[in-house]
């Protein structure tokens, strides 16, 4: 995608500057210029130029070099060609010195700058792919790519590195769609099982005896099906991490093998008669509140306490206002990219907008948000229109009341029964709509015991 | 009613004017007609020994008349613009005017033996390809396609006197016609 890159042309002399100006649009540049070293600086500061076109000859106390020198020093990674109607092997040798990226000779060979400014463009696109691959690692495995300026978030970021290196199990509370399982691997991935496997485990996906053959494996025969041997999730993880995601919703007897496991750090397969001994750091997370679980006797106390010897809670993006900007450009940047759109920006009146709303599906609701207004984007900037759909939901214009009489539960039922229905019982796109994960969708439609 | 105009100065023979005509003729839904322009010797730079080709298109929307939709000059003198050593053509980008030059489409430019076929299929290959920059189509990395860039003869030869289905969707687009 050519038309990403810009450039700027920068010669005192109009005509020069104008017509290789013109000579880039045709081949689809978007392309500035430049009568002066100063005005190249001034518009350097205001826009992101990828090449530069430089004329080593300018007046006014700032030639090519000098021009080139400060344009470096906003824009370090720009590439900058200088051209010359006088070249000499010192201008040369000092022009390339000094960093500029090629030396050309006006008047040029079309063939000549063709091929350049190609040849420049195809190793900026290979530079902004690894940029965007290594950006995508890093959102993997470094804890410090978490998006946050909250001060909270921040002493939440430094627990993750204190506490990497220990086995204690830890315990991450917060509502759906704070982003539990990404400091699960931040954890994960600042200790030393960093190089072993972090196996997620959705409790909430899946029935009892189906949970419990895939936490703990099967022997062949165990049950009906079970046709080969299977290595349940602790055994993969051994060595490395498991996330044990909704961990509120598992049973009671899978709390008491759980409960086992951690303990003594072995289990038997289902079905199965031989000790298998795991090295394995449990990391769990649940968006319910265990305590108020255990008070009402739906989970086991001593559970409780092995699951929360370091307890996380993540706070809702609501109590974090200050990060929605920062999430909202930094979606935009990544989803951009991936949706293939030419969408750079948000606008004053769309982040403040972004800033009032309440976020009930917290920074996956954000990315959801982001991406469909980058969608439906039809220019360069999402602007407040962008996000009209936010409005019509009930944060600002008209306000929705409810049938009289429907208690909350009985509402979210409706929501999601009638969201299953929009999507055809499409989880992964209903969950999208309702700002929730998979396995909280999952665990809703149990619980409501709702039909598929 | 607006049109397609095809412009000449003296220099170029009536038949290339025509020939040129003719093959943008029902390629930009606009009827093409053509026009005499006067000689272009303003526009020779005694340095280059060529004819700049800005000093041509500002000469071009000058005389532009008032029922054309562009304007497109011809020309048998070889053009350059201050950077680069010579052009096949030039256009603004999504304007009124753009001019081709001949020149270089002839084989005996190159000290070969005169091909009028070839010279014809270079000549609409190009005035479609400038024609096309003035509906603000840009170049095609398809290198078949006529709104590929040629920065060579060969690259001309290498392409069709066609656009390809994204660039004529484009083209419709910015005519405001229906693909």
């Amino acid at each position: 995608m050519k038309n990403r890159w810009q450039i700027l042309v920068v010669d005192d002399e109009e005509v020069m500057c104008e017509s290789l100006a013109a000579w880039l649009r045709e081949d689809g540049y978007v392309v500035d210029t430049a009568a002066s070293g100063h005005e190249a600086i001034d518009k350097t500061r205001q826009r992101d130029y990828a090449i530069y076109f430089v004329d080593l000859k300018m007046p006014g106390g700032m030639d090519g070099i000098e021009t080139m020198m400060q344009i470096r020093r906003i824009r370090a990674e720009a590439s900058i060609i200088i051209i010359t109607a006088y070249a000499t092997v010192d201008t040369a040798i000092t022009a390339m010195k000094e960093g500029a990226q090629e030396y050309i000779v006006k008047p040029c060979n079309p063939e000549e700058i063709s091929l350049l400014v190609n040849r420049i463009v195809k190793v900026k696109n290979l530079q902004r792919e690894n940029s965007i691959l290594r950006k995508k690692l890093s959102r993997q495995y470094v804890v410090h790519d978490i998006v946050t300026k909250n001060a909270r978030m921040r002493d939440i970021l430094a627990l993750c590195q204190e506490v990497a290196s220990l086995r204690s199990t830890v315990l991450i509370q917060g509502e759906s769609g704070t982003g539990k399982e990404m400091i699960a691997r931040a954890i994960h991935n600042s200790g030393g099982r960093a190089q072993k496997p972090m196996v997620a485990v959705s409790c909430a996906a899946l029935a009892e005896t189906l949970l419990e053959s895939e936490l703990f494996g099967h022997e062949k025969g165990a049950f009906t099906g079970a046709d080969q041997q299977k290595r349940g999730k602790f055994e993969l993880a051994d060595g490395g991490t498991i996330f044990l995601d909704e961990i509120g919703d598992i049973s009671p007897k899978l709390q008491v093998d759980l409960l086992r496991v951690l303990q003594e750090r072995s289990f038997y397969r289902v079905g199965g008669s031989q000790e298998v001994r795991v090295d394995v750091r449990a990391i769990a997370a649940t968006h319910v509140n265990l305590q108020q679980a255990v008070a009402e006797g739906k989970f086991r106390e001593d559970l409780y306490y092995r699951l929360n010897v370091i307890e996380i809670r993540i706070p809702p993006l609501r109590e974090r206002r200050e990060d929605v900007p920062l999430l909202a450009l930094h979606f935009l940047e990544r989803l951009a990219h991936e949706l293939g759109k030419d969408v750079s920006d948000i606008s004053e009146g769309a982040l403040k907008l972004l800033m009032e709303y309440n976020w009930p599906g917290n920074v996956r609701e954000l990315e959801n948000t982001i991406e469909r207004a980058i969608v439906t984007c039809k220019n360069h900037v999402l602007t407040e229109d962008s996000f009209g759909f936010l409005a019509l939901n009930g944060t600002a214009g008209r306000v929705w009341a409810p049938p009289a009489g429907m208690s909350l539960e009985e509402m979210e039922k409706v929501l999601i029964v009638s969201t299953l229905q929009r999507t055809s019982g499409n989880i992964k796109e209903s969950a999208g709509i309702l700002g929730i994960d998979r396995s909280t969708l999952y665990e809703k439609i149990k619980r409501y015991e709702i039909p598929r | 009613m607006k049109y397609l105009y095809v412009a000449a100065p003296p220099e170029v023979r009536p038949e290339d004017r025509r020939m040129v005509s003719g093959r943008l003729s029902g390629e930009f839904d606009l009827p093409v007609r053509e026009m005499e322009i006067p000689d272009l010797d303003f526009a020779y730079e005694p340095g280059r020994r060529q004819y700049s080709s800005i000093a041509v298109l500002e000469m071009a929307l000058r005389l532009i008349p008032d029922d054309a939709a562009k304007l497109l000059t011809v020309t048998d003198r070889d053009l350059f613009v201050p950077v680069l050593t010579f052009l096949f053509g030039q256009a603004q980008l999504g304007g009124l005017v753009g001019v081709l030059s001949l020149a270089r489409l002839r084989q005996e430019f190159y000290g070969f033996a005169p091909n009028r076929e070839l010279f014809e299929e270079r000549a609409a290959k190009e005035a479609l390809h400038e024609t096309g920059h003035m509906f603000g189509l840009v170049h095609c990395s398809d290198r078949g396609c006529a709104m590929s860039l040629a920065t060579n003869i060969r690259q001309i030869d290498m392409k069709q006197s066609a656009l390809c289905a994204p660039c004529k969707a484009r083209l419709a687009r910015a005519q405001g016609v229906k693909a």
